[in-house]
């Protein structure tokens, strides 16, 4: 307890109309920590990284990014401060180059005002020149940067995901909300991937938090895991408790034998919750 | 622009040496007496429609949002120009006529500009075709305005006339100073869109909320784009009162705003120097058609109609021409011809890939 939390939510919930999609959602990450979230489709997952990065605001609770509040905050706010993300359907801007979507994101760390745009002064020059030998060194991170004037629609799917994560890099981040990064993803790809989410986290030292419902890459990586069901938090713990979880288990496979178990957390819900849970496992 | 064999400092020499040449075009053209009063309204024309075509071209082309107001916007500078020089005049204030032609065009730009920010404002919470009924609701509104402010050639609907033509306003547009003027208002341009600043504008364009979740403040920089585009708007109507000598409200509707989309699409959206082209030649067929007098709006339809079936992405596409790289490819081919060929190869590949890829994106993104 002696080091501030990079993140901690408290009570965090959210209602849409008469659906209460999230809620009483806690959770600490630590600096350098590596967290999972995971849970059947509809669970919630990317409600709250949409909660935690201002696109929805919270109905309850509050959240405060190094020890900074970060209700009610705008998007671009809360990115400022810290928080970036990828999406579940990859978001590229499309029509420009690898290098430019790196720039994009490297926005905030210009200085040069409109002036020193029309002008061209030194320091215009300056700026351009360095943000551009940043961005092919954040891109040699991840094996991007022979591709840095590629149109990023040209891109191969893996790579289309990496750069994602490079441009939420390039914000300056102490927060990283990865959505599931491995979706679409070949055995191959999702190794790759694994291998740049630990060179990013050793270099960085950023705090991660990944949705993925690919579980070998989740039980591979992540120090700790959080199962949301229905809105709501029904285990957290290491990966290995998780995984022998009876609600984690009924959740996602249904519940036969541990129907008083299920019935505890996901109240009436129950038998839509099994069946969810089947279709999903047979997909 | 790191692969040109020319420095970034004689890129830009060879740019201003381009400039100047055709400045210097213009004067053979004008002082030789090749051109009399009817081809020196046309160029004065092209003049204005350059800058109109390129600043739309920053909100419809780079920003990604089609608006239909702009001669909405134009009529406000127009208007402001115009009165401004009259006041002057009846106040008997002396002023050398340039330096009042440049103080009114000016003014009118800055007010144009006002506007545009308390538009653009509430309007761009909308996208696509809403915003585009809203900035030609705009236009209209505009117009009525005109049409019923006194000072403004307008009579009042109340007096069972309305819609008069604001008249005898000094023609003080000189062809050389609106020349310049199109050069400056372009070489800004251009520099804003290459700039932080442009990058994230076309960041917007491609995906806003990628855009918002990259750290930008997508709400500004559309706004910021949106009073750029007028206060050039209200540049261009400020040229042009001062050029025709008279105005009429009916020019701040929708027709003159849509002919302005339509160049801005024919050059190719996003492409400055496409904006250019397209702004004079659009000015000069229908001139260069009236020798077919009865067909020659038909003529310019299907001319139109043609190559927008031939080249749905516009003159330029998103290409932009640059006269430092042609030289690079015409005088350095021999050193790396192979290289600069197979370049220019996957350049051209690559325009078509993605006009491919859009193309196909489209419905898919329509679908979701």
């Amino acid at each position: 307890m002696a080091e501030q939390p990079i993140l901690r939510a408290e009570h965090l919930g959210i209602t849409f109309g008469g659906l209460r999609a999230v809620d009483d959602f806690n959770m600490t990450i630590n600096k350098g920590e590596l967290v999972g979230l995971i849970g059947p489709n509809g669970a919630g997952k990317t409600t709250v990284f949409n909660l935690l990065t201002g696109v929805y605001k919270p109905t309850d609770g509050e959240f405060w990014l190094d020890g900074e509040k970060m209700n009610g905050k705008k998007t671009y706010q809360v990115v400022r401060a810290g928080i970036a993300r990828t999406f579940q359907n990859i978001r590229l801007f499309k029509q420009m180059t690898v290098e430019e979507n790196v720039l994009v994101a490297f926005n905030e760390s210009f200085s040069y005002h409109m002036g020193g745009a029309i002008f061209r002064t030194p320091r215009f020059w300056r700026e351009e020149r360095e943000m551009h030998r940043k961005a092919i060194d954040l891109l040699r991170i991840f094996k991007l940067e022979g591709l840095a004037q590629t149109q990023a629609a040209n891109l191969p799917y893996g790579a289309q995901r990496k750069l994602e994560i490079a441009r939420a890099l390039a914000t300056g981040m102490k927060l990283l909300l990865l959505d599931e990064p491995a979706a679409g993803m070949n055995p191959t790809e999702t190794e790759d991937l694994l291998e740049c989410i630990n060179t990013i986290r050793d270099r960085f030292g950023i705090a991660i938090l990944l949705i993925e419902h690919d579980m070998s890459l989740v039980m591979n990586v992540c120090q700790r895991i959080q199962v949301l069901d229905y809105g709501r938090t029904i285990a957290s713990g290491l990966p290995e408790e998780i995984a022998h979880n009876p609600k984690v288990i009924s959740a996602y496979l249904g519940s036969d034998e541990d129907g008083d178990d299920a019935g505890e957390t996901a109240d009436g819900g129950d038998a839509t919750a099994a069946t969810d849970g089947k279709e999903e496992h047979d997909a | 622009m790191k692969k040109s064999a020319l420095s970034m400092k004689q890129s830009y020499i060879v740019c201003a040496v381009g400039i100047a040449v055709l400045f210097g075009l213009l004067m053979a053209i004008c002082e030789s007496g090749a051109a009399n009063t009817y081809i020196k309204g046309i160029l004065m024309t092209c003049c204005i429609a350059v800058i109109m075509t390129t600043s739309l071209n920053l909100t419809v082309g780079v920003l990604g949002q089609l608006t239909l107001g702009c001669c909405g916007f134009e009529m406000i500078g127009a208007y402001s120009a115009a009165l401004l020089s009259k006041l002057i005049v009846a106040k008997g204030i002396a002023m050398d006529p340039t330096a009042r032609f440049l103080l009114t065009i000016f003014v009118g730009a800055v007010i144009a500009c006002i506007f545009g920010i308390l538009v653009g404002i509430p309007a761009l919470r909308l996208h696509g075709d809403y915003l585009a009924i809203i900035t030609l609701g705009f236009g209209e509104i505009i117009r009525v305005v005109l049409q019923n402010i006194p000072a403004a050639g307008g009579v009042g609907l109340d007096k069972g006339q309305a819609g008069q033509a604001l008249i005898g306003i000094d023609r003080i547009a000189n062809l050389y100073v609106v020349f310049w003027i199109t050069v400056v208002t372009v070489v800004l341009l251009f520099m804003f869109a290459r700039s932080r600043y442009g990058r994230a504008v076309k960041a917007i364009r491609d995906d806003e909320i990628a855009a918002s979740a990259s750290g930008l403040n997508v709400t500004y920089l559309k706004v910021l784009v949106f009073a750029i585009s007028a206060f050039f708007a209200g540049l261009a109507g400020g040229i042009y009162a001062q050029y025709m000598g008279s105005l009429t409200p009916a020019y701040a509707g929708w027709l003159q705003s849509t002919n302005y989309v339509i160049m801005v699409v024919f050059g190719g959206m996003g492409s400055l120097t496409g904006s250019i082209l397209s702004a004079i030649v659009l000015t000069i067929l229908p001139e260069a058609l009236r020798a077919f007098s009865d067909y020659r709006m038909l003529a310019y339809s299907v001319v139109l109609v043609v190559f927008m079936i031939f080249r749905p992405q516009g003159i330029f596409g998103s290409w932009e021409f640059s006269l430092p790289k042609l030289i690079n490819r015409i005088v350095y081919r021999n050193g790396r011809g192979g290289a600069a060929k197979a370049a220019i190869a996957a350049e051209g590949a690559g325009t078509a890939g993605t006009t491919a890829a859009a193309k196909s994106a489209e419905p898919a993104g329509k679908e979701a």
